[in-house]
């Protein structure tokens, strides 16, 4: 009998190429991989200067979201981008992806969007898969009982060249999470509250394992929040066993296994969940029916409090206090009814249908607070259709919404989608560092339904009081 | 990539905790398509103010600052986005080690990638690089130890694959290249 594995140990053993010794790490072959324009210039760079080609352009996805406009006149339009350093890079990929034969969903391609959002929605991620790309949200697609890891632009290169990766084996880390979330209460409320509870920098050098009841009740979207946000924690992946809701998800996606492939594939993904009595190095237990709606009050997505809760204080800590003060907040003071200047809805953690769809659900005849810039960017363009077909886009424009085309927007700001100096946002995305949303800018990170009922109420507002009255 | 062997050199400390790699190098840098000059843009948020002027009480804007090669940081020096200009910068900037109790997974790999050497000490060393800044130290890759000016030499971690590379100056592409026949066979077995 072979000794009981984890998930993550059964999809490292299967892609180990060469094992790794103590002179030399794994070589790990790489099943997806996910490109686009901010961190691929210089690894397509690099084969160029050693005249490498792509080894399997067939196993490489590139696209564009980082720095691609939002207005549909500069998609769709022909109208410039603002940005010319933005339109070279966009220029660039096209580029680099005809001279190397990758396939490219390029700006104007119906199926561009976030790269963590258009894997899933084409069957390209898949149980049991290695998948990689040069982001470090790539962890999103753990979701479905992959390994997937961001990579920096030299590993890119790597990638691109071999089809493989050298690597250290990392350590496992389970996070058990027992009992449901309650209404009000989403997978972004659970990730920001395990962030909170281990640190920013809990599970460096783990692969993290999310478990327990309240993970199997989640849909496929809820899950990839909660993976996309491992990285927020130091871990550079997380991974969810699949079940049936992963392969109801995948089933009859455009790119997923057909037919008897489907059999075969089905066959196959049954077998990676953990083996019962599989060690983790590292355990930590969450109940799940204690949870509030959480949102952050600092610099780093583990600053973060139940939203009922007052701004702590860390007594001798000048790092707190810079923070408290970039943040404009002061300690002991309640986070909720903090006024609001931005609320963006969007990015790879919450720019899904499920998320819009939440979101539409506070917004539903209501307006957006006067003054309060209500930024709604779907994740993809599929995306963007499917609200526009279920008419969430009326709801959206109705109550004041900027309502555009897909891409990281506000997320990172790279497009010039900001937030102004000094102004609060509430924000659906992962990072509330200083300046990510725009220089200056404070970031209050949360879930859809709390940055929608934030947004009509122009203050930090808890969604249950807007659900409910 | 040049070999490193030694780097001998006054730091410069920056004690904050969680310093991520937005605050090396903030997004709106990132439209870039090559490797150069991005250390200009080093941490360009606290360096510059709004007209683009130095800022005179950060770090780097001090006269101690100039030429150090070493940065010392507070803890998990490196989390948030994998973007590897965060290395490109620092060493642009004229980096070659940084030194923290913790630094976050992605960035080690980049830095190491790259010739930026990460450094991770004890506390008790931490703690005594943070109280005295432009303290002269002495890091050697031949015996993994950083030497304070005080004669104490602690040894630092670093994976043995990844020393070989840089103090041969050779990077990983290539062994990855010559590993092409056992890749192939993989293929073939999978196929
Ligand atoms: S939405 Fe934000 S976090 Fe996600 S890939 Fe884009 S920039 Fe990165």
């Amino acid at each position: 009998m072979t000794s009981p594995k984890t998930m993550f140990e059964k999809v490292w053993d299967r892609h180990v190429v060469v094992p790794e010794t103590a002179d030399t790490p794994a070589v790990l072959f790489i099943d997806l991989h996910l490109t686009h324009e901010v961190t691929s210039p210089q690894a397509f760079q690099l084969l160029r200067e050693r005249g490498l080609k792509v080894r399997r352009p067939d196993l490489t996805l590139a696209t564009m979201d980082h720095s691609t406009p939002t207005r549909t006149s500069q998609v769709f339009g022909g109208e410039p981008i603002t940005i010319a350093s933005a339109a070279n890079q966009v220029r660039q990929l096209e580029k680099n992806c005809a001279e190397f034969g990758i396939e490219l969903l390029g700006l104007q391609d119906q199926r561009r969007g976030i790269v963590h959002i258009i894997g899933p929605e084409l069957g390209l991620t898949q149980p049991g898969k290695t998948i990689v790309c040069g982001d470090s949200h790539t962890s999103t697609h753990g979701a479905f009982g992959a390994l997937a890891f961001g990579i920096g632009s030299t590993e890119v290169g790597h990638v691109l060249a071999t089809q493989c990766l050298l690597q250290r084996r990392p350590k496992t880390l389970a996070i058990e999470i027992a009992n449901r979330l309650a209404p009000g209460v989403t997978a972004k409320d659970l990730i920001l509250a395990i962030i909170g509870k281990i640190g920013v920098a809990g599970g460096t050098g783990h692969v993290i394992e999310y478990r327990g009841a309240a993970i199997r009740a989640m849909d496929m979207e809820a899950r990839m929040t909660v993976c996309n946000m491992s990285i927020e924690a130091g871990a550079r992946a997380g991974m969810i066993a699949p079940d049936e809701t992963t392969f109801g998800y995948l089933s009859g996606k455009p790119r997923a296994p057909q037919g008897a492939a489907w059999d075969a594939a089905l066959a196959d993904w049954r077998a990676l969940p953990t083996d019962a009595g599989a060690r983790f190095d590292m355990n930590v237990d969450i109940d799940a029916a204690t949870l509030e709606p959480m949102i952050t009050y600092g610099t780093n997505p583990g600053m973060v409090v139940p939203i009922s809760a007052a701004i702590p204080s860390r007594a001798g800590d000048p790092v707190f206090d810079k923070a408290l003060a970039y943040m404009g907040l002061t300690a002991g003071e309640p986070i909720k009814g903090q006024p609001v200047n931005v609320v963006f809805l969007g990015s790879c953690t919450n720019g899904r249908i499920s998320d819009l769809r939440a979101a539409a659900e506070v917004l539903r005849g209501h307006k957006v607070a006067k003054g309060v810039h209500l930024l709604i960017v779907p994740g993809s363009q599929q995306v963007r259709r499917e609200a526009e077909q279920e008419g969430l886009d009326r709801i959206f424009i109705d109550a004041g919404a900027d309502w555009r085309e897909s891409g990281c927007s506000m997320c990172l700001g790279m497009n010039g989608d900001t937030v102004p100096k000094g102004e609060y946002s509430v924000s659906t995305s992962n990072r509330n560092f200083e300046g990510r949303q725009g220089v200056g800018a404070r970031t209050l990170l949360a879930s859809p339904l709390t940055a929608a009922a934030s947004a009509i109420r122009g203050r930090v507002t808890d969604p249950r009081d807007v659900l409910e009255g | 990539m040049t070999p490193i062997k030694k780097i001998h050199s006054r730091t410069v400390v920056m004690p904050s905790s969680n310093i991520d790699t937005d605050q090396i190098i903030p997004g709106r840098f990132l439209t870039t398509t090559t490797k150069q000059g991005l250390g200009k843009q080093l941490f360009a948020d606290w360096r510059y103010d709004a007209s683009g002027q130095p800022k005179p009480d950060f770090v780097l804007n001090q006269p101690a600052a100039q030429g150090c090669e070493v940065l010392v940081a507070g803890r998990n020096i490196g989390c948030g986005s994998s973007r590897e200009h965060a290395p490109w910068a620092l060493l642009d900037y004229g980096f070659r080690a940084v030194v923290s109790t913790e630094i976050a997974d992605i960035f080690r790999s980049n830095s190491l990638k790259n010739g930026l050497l990460p450094v991770i000490v004890d506390e008790t060393t931490h703690q005594w690089l943070l109280a005295n800044p432009g303290a002269q130290v002495t890091v050697d890759l031949e015996s993994c130890t950083l030497a304070l000016p005080t004669g104490v030499a602690v040894r630092f971690p670093i994976d043995a694959f990844s020393r070989y590379c840089l103090m041969n100056g050779v990077d990983e592409l290539g062994y990855l290249q010559s590993q092409e026949s056992a890749i192939a066979a993989y293929e073939r077995a999978r196929a």
